[in-house]
């Protein structure tokens, strides 16, 4: 694999995660989180829908004309959410009840217009392939993170799978139910973000946020 | 009458669109600097949601739904796509109507009507007016009360984030970090609203 598409595939996990510091699609990251098992499937449908919606965008990008590109990059990014949305009634109908609208919610997920805008337009097919693929799996560590905690910690399982025993069930963990309630998704992506930066000083400056000009304000720290 | 008051409350506070549903976040995280403009962002959102959600609802009843046109022809899948067409589309006319009569609102507004297209609080209130069913009456006050709510909402944390300016807090924990705590406390906040009967 060469150097730059090594580094399309693997900077949005964390150097330049789409969440934590493209403050991009947070809407779903945290409805969809209190169990792993909708995470996991939430999550692969975004990577499915950024990476096909690139590749697509980028095969057409001559084509387009400026003035509608909008337009067009909504009708490709809907259409290919009502493909995955129809996929998961048909094979996983139960968890894509549990995700209720986020499903469609994720035409208006901004990881997949951002990138279509500052990516697919101005790359080639596969890099903006492999982009796609790459902020998808950025999207989804953060949400698997925040839902392993909230599941575990709210529920004792994993998974569906009892990991600690309630002590409802006669166990001995007493589980948390705020972990369970919207609040709390808010507090673990904070934490989530403050622990990257202290890992990551460098994230507290501003070099990455030269994509959204009106985003740029709340890493600078210069207030 | 009582129904339509109680789903008003509930949409407002107890299923706040921003603050229980998380929708609208990145708009809501990014534009909630100043008081000011996330005044704007809140009126333009709640008059947008006014319009698309009754819309959305007729369109729904007499386009999509199986046997609205031809007996025997179900258009449901086609949703997503109709919905945010209708989206974009309203958004495009509300700013040219407004550009036209009320120009001083359009200017004022700027740059934040177009963004509307994509915040998902808008396609968000029209995908649960599908999947609760909700009849032209009862969407018509669903669009305007979770417009109200999320307008309410924003306009709160951009209160807080201006105090916040002065606080000291911990490196790396700067800006966003803060951000989400403090949404975090104010969405626990309006969960108090859930005892609310009606």
């Amino acid at each position: 694999m060469n150097p730059e598409a090594k580094k399309s595939l693997l900077a949005p996990l964390v150097d330049q995660n789409p969440i934590t510091l493209q403050i991009l699609g947070i809407c779903s990251a945290l409805a969809v989180t209190t169990s792993v098992k909708t995470a996991l499937l939430m999550s692969v449908a975004l990577t499915l829908v950024t990476a096909f919606s690139g590749a697509s965008i980028s095969a057409i990008r001559h084509h387009i004309p400026g003035s509608i590109r909008i337009i067009v990059q909504m009708t490709i990014i809907a259409s290919l959410v009502i493909v995955v949305d129809q996929l998961l009634k048909a094979f996983a109908y139960d968890t894509s009840k549990q995700l209720s609208v986020f499903v469609g919610l994720i035409i208006t997920n901004c990881i997949v217009m951002g990138r279509a805008e500052a990516y697919a337009m101005k790359n080639s097919v596969g890099m903006s392939f492999l982009d796609g693929v790459g902020n998808g799996l950025g999207y989804s560590l953060i949400l698997v993170m925040v839902a392993v905690v909230r599941e575990l910690f709210g529920a004792g399982s994993l998974m569906g799978y009892q990991i600690l025993p309630l002590t409802t069930d006669g166990g001995w963990y007493q589980s948390n139910g705020m972990l369970l309630l919207p609040p709390s998704a808010f507090f673990i992506i904070g934490f989530i973000i403050w622990g990257f930066r202290a890992w990551k000083p460098e994230q507290n400056e501003e070099p990455d946020f030269k994509i959204h000009e009106s985003h740029s304000h709340t890493a600078s720290g210069s207030h | 009458m009582e129904d339509l008051l109680s789903l008003f409350i509930k949409a407002v506070f107890v299923e706040n669109l921003a603050l229980a549903f998380f929708l609208g976040m990145c708009t809501f995280l990014a534009l909630s600097k100043k008081i000011e403009t996330a005044i704007g962002l809140g009126i333009a959102v709640a008059v947008v949601q006014t319009i698309t959600v009754p819309v959305n609802s007729l369109i729904l009843n007499f386009l999509l739904k199986e046997n609205a046109i031809l007996p025997g022809v179900d258009l449901t899948f086609l949703g997503l796509i109709s919905y945010i067409g209708v989206i974009a589309a309203m958004v495009q006319i509300l700013e040219m109507i407004l550009d036209k009569y009320m120009p001083s609102l359009y200017n004022a507004l700027g740059v934040f009507l177009p963004l509307i297209t994509v915040n998902c609080a808008i396609l968000g209130g029209s995908l649960f007016m599908v999947e609760r069913d909700y009849t032209f009456v009862e969407s018509t006050v669903y669009g305007i009360s979770s417009g109200i709510g999320w307008a309410l909402a924003i306009v709160a944390l951009a209160g807080v984030r201006e105090k916040l300016k002065y606080s000291d807090v911990p490196k790396g924990l700067e800006g966003l970090g803060i951000t989400f705590i403090s949404v975090g406390l104010m969405s626990m906040g309006f969960m108090a609203f859930s005892g609310i009967q009606l």
